[in-house]
């Protein structure tokens, strides 16, 4: 077996990890809304309503007021602490004409072009970034 | 009788679909990536398979929220590009075979895996990436494709042990088909990665090289890493790699290395690329 049979030992793991956010179950509750929002936009008559106006688009969605506030924002970090995913929030910033590089390195601290020159010299390393209770 | 030949291990980065689509696919960041899929190209022209057994992940394309299913088979008779934001890929149809794949879900639900049988979507990068990346640029794709999609984004995803399981399940459910058939089945995802938060970018060269070499000869190993483990080595997104083990388990339980190939980096991610037999 490689599944711990302890469902709450298995969660608590994952908020041991430096700068992530693991899609769990309770952010998926949170984002439900969020995410379909931005799944909506799959559609080309639905970007061209967003587009037109945002806020009266958001408006249409159950969001959270924190939620829409992030949306518009186009604040990730916040939008991942408020249940979004990033494949449903890809939508946005593809939307917005972004690649993932970009829409990907604002969430970093580090410019488009830091970033960009981190992956090219081999991406950011595991050392120190595995566990923060452990500080490796 | 059907038998699984060869699997390929293989990343579905997006870029590498507008890379191919734009024609960059040899300039100086992307020639490195593809030029280790030239051996493959002429392999597969070589290898003629009849169909492809193709495990991926939908990036939120022919699933939103509302329905999430861990394993799912592709029963239909043809798939089409979707449409992730940017219209769909100007790439062919994607042609299934309902036969094999009904046959397969039909053996696996009796074998106790709850598949979802799916007869109508889009099929996204996730599916249509490797396609370019093993066949070039071409009219139709010269093989037909059972779309295996799997849950690597709603936590829990299946556990390696249990993609492994699937994967000889699989095999079990091909040998079992009476059609002459020479059959491929490639995992796709991968390797490290991780798309959000302040730690994206994280690349573990190290890790991914020790798993490609794992999947060579005796993986057995592979199948007991956990997901923290996957989490906190390879990145957010690095899970994908369990989609390697239902290909891995498919091939038996010793493998024969054909070509590999690994860069760092295509766009977020690392790529790598494995091709295996099974070993008699």
């Amino acid at each position: 077996m490689t599944a711990p049979k302890d469902i709450h030992a298995y969660l608590a793991e994952f908020e041991d990890i430096p700068g992530t956010r693991v899609f769990t179950a309770a952010r998926a509750r949170q984002g439900y809304y969020l995410n379909q929002f931005a799944m909506s936009l799959m559609k080309p008559e639905n970007r061209e309503r967003w587009k037109a106006d945002e806020a009266a688009y958001l408006a249409g969605w159950p969001l959270s007021e924190d939620q829409k506030q992030a949306v518009l924002a186009r604040d990730y970090n916040r939008l991942l602490n408020l249940g979004g995913n990033i494949y449903f929030l890809s939508k946005i910033f593809s939307t917005d004409g972004l690649s993932f590089v970009q829409a990907v390195s604002t969430m970093t601290g580090a410019s488009v072009e830091e970033y960009q020159a981190m992956m090219n010299a081999g991406g950011r390393s595991p050392e120190g970034v595995r566990s923060k209770g452990e500080g490796r | 009788m059907a038998r699984i030949t060869a699997g390929v291990g293989s990343s579905h980065v997006p870029l590498l679909g507008v890379a191919h689509d734009q024609k960059k696919d040899r300039d100086a960041y992307f020639g490195p990536i593809f030029t280790g899929f030239d051996w493959t190209r002429a392999w597969e022209k070589a290898a003629k398979p009849d169909v492809v057994i193709l495990v991926y992940n939908d990036h939120a394309s022919a699933f939103d929220m509302k329905f999430i299913p861990t394993f799912a088979i592709g029963c239909g008779e043809r798939y089409q590009p979707a449409d992730e934001g940017w219209g769909p890929r100007q790439v062919p149809q994607v042609i299934g075979h309902p036969d094999l794949a009904w046959h397969i879900a039909q053996s696996l639900i009796l074998e106790e895996f709850d598949m979802t049988i799916i007869n109508e979507m889009d099929v996204d990068h996730g599916l249509t990436v490797p396609l370019s990346m093993m066949f070039g640029d071409v009219a139709e794709w010269p093989v037909r494709v059972v779309p295996l999609a799997v849950n690597v984004v709603t936590y829990p995803p299946p556990s390696g042990n249990r993609c492994w399981a699937l994967g000889e399940a699989i095999a079990r459910a091909v040998a079992s088909f009476p059609e002459d058939l020479n059959v491929q089945i490639w995992g796709t995802g991968g390797m490290s990665h991780q798309l959000q938060g302040p730690r994206a970018g994280l690349i573990n060269q190290e890790w991914d090289n020790r798993f490609l070499n794992g999947l060579v000869g005796g993986s057995d190993h592979l199948r007991h890493i956990p997901h923290i483990e996957y989490l906190r080595e390879t990145g957010s997104e690095g899970i994908e790699m369990v989609m390697w083990l239902i290909m891995r388990g498919a091939l038996g339980p010793s493998t024969r290395l054909l070509h590999r190939h690994y860069h760092v980096p295509c766009s977020n991610t690392a790529i790598g690329h494995i091709v295996l037999e099974p070993n008699p």
